[in-house]
């Protein structure tokens, strides 16, 4: 089985070239396996060969997504791959999103089966696993141990042209595709035994999962914008100078309730941000930034805008969990809603 | 964020954020793509009258949003 061919495609992280400064990293590539990939070649043994690494700046690949993925398309093609891994990304949003769409970029232009992982929560993963073998793993590097080998065992699997089992035997998340299988009971006999299950209050498993729709009505335009108070929240870490809080730079536990009264403008002096997933540079130097107290209190002198809420909301989006998201924002939605706001800016980095 | 505290807030909530297709995969209503991950609302390259003006447009068209009705995704 020598001689099946695997390019490896990684960040600009994992490519030990720097953290969230070098993010903005064009992409090139590498002859032969580059930090992760050296381990899943371990793994592949003489099976198959990583002959190729290609890597890109996470910021550099969502900024400029059409014209990055043709860029790296053309430096994984000229290894002349039979198959692509990418990652893994654990629950770094940029990198699983580039990774699924690297991903879907090569499946589709080269015709060649492709492998990632990720955490099911990053948003690479509802945006592109029906694209690709997306293997979940942890929501740290910290589990890259476990994922290597779940990863390599699938990449062999597909490469030896074996056969691929469901999505719970195999552990890759489901793509979304029906397939065909004989069972020794028939349909209706299957259905009445899942409902008396069901009425028994057992645990059964349904052979049609629905989709799950969390949408949310969109609420009614502001009518008069001139009178409305409109309220900001960001997810870029916006706290003042010094952190009072210690939001946590990622998986934040808490977000921050900070007070806008006499704030004109935030500065390098007054406020900084606290999130660990991106270059704080800029934000630090203006937090404006990001959070655009200046422009609004303009709008607000001008009766633009009838009024800034005199308190903003900030916390750390940076592998923050659904779950946690969506409890910080329920907590600021009940205070806004009090407060009797009549529009909500929310700004992320 | 943006989709519970426009449920429970109960007004128009508008995302303002660069990487729109995770916005649109979240289930954001009104989304105003800005310019950079790290300075959104902002660009370092700019003079500091050229940087404020930039930032300005953006909330207004956030304004914009919040004084549009949609009745899906609608990236302004």
């Amino acid at each position: 089985m020598a001689g099946i061919r695997v390019v490896h495609y990684i960040n600009q992280f994992f490519a030990g070239i720097g953290g969230e400064e070098k993010a903005d990293t064009k992409p090139f590539k590498k002859d032969g396996a580059v930090g992760p990939g050296t381990a899943l070649q371990s793994k592949f043994g003489n099976e198959m060969e990583v002959v190729g690494t290609v890597v890109c700046g996470d910021t550099y690949f969502n900024e400029n997504l059409d014209e990055a993925s043709k860029e790296v398309i053309d430096m994984i093609a000229s290894f002349k791959p039979d198959m692509l891994i990418a990652g893994p990304a654990f629950n770094a949003g940029r990198y699983g999103v580039a990774c699924g769409a690297v991903c879907a970029a090569v499946s589709e232009a080269l015709n060649i089966p492709v492998i990632t992982g990720m955490y099911e929560e990053n948003p690479g993963a509802d945006m592109y696993k029906k694209y690709a073998y997306m293997v979940k793993t942890g929501n740290s590097a910290a589990t890259m141990r476990k994922a290597i080998p779940a990863i390599s065992k699938l990449a062999l699997k597909i490469g030896k042209g074996e056969a691929i089992g469901t999505p719970e035997e195999e552990g890759y998340m489901a793509k979304g595709i029906r397939v065909n299988k004989i069972y020794d009971k028939r349909g209706s006999a299957r259905a009445v035994d899942m409902l008396i299950k069901k009425l028994n209050g057992e645990p059964f498993v349904t052979e049609y999962p629905m989709p799950v729709f969390d949408r949310v009505e969109p609420r009614p335009a502001v009518k008069d914008i001139s009178k409305a108070t409109i309220a900001i929240v960001t997810s870029g870490g916006i706290v003042p100078k010094g952190n009072p809080d210690h939001i946590e730079s990622s998986s934040a536990s808490k977000f921050g309730t900070y007070s806008l009264a006499g704030v004109l403008e935030l500065n390098a002096d007054s406020h900084e941000t606290a999130h660990g997933g991106y270059d704080p540079v800029y934000a630090n130097d203006d937090p404006d930034r990001v959070l655009p107290v200046d422009v609004l209190r303009e709008m607000e002198k001008n009766g633009v805008i009838g009024k800034l809420h005199e308190t903003y909301y900030a916390t750390v989006g940076n592998g923050t969990s659904v779950a946690n998201a969506k409890k910080y924002a329920h907590e600021i939605g009940t205070q806004l809603k009090e407060a009797g706001v009549d529009a909500v800016i929310l700004t992320s980095t | 964020m943006i989709k519970e505290i426009e449920d429970v807030v109960d007004v128009p909530c508008v995302h303002m954020c660069t990487i729109v297709p995770i916005s649109l995969t979240v289930g954001a209503n009104r989304i105003v793509p800005t310019v950079a991950i790290p300075h959104p609302l902002g660009n370092p390259n700019l003079s500091a009258k050229e940087e404020y003006a930039l930032r300005k447009g953006l909330v207004e068209k956030a304004l914009k949003a919040l004084t549009t009705d949609v009745s899906e995704q609608t990236v302004f």
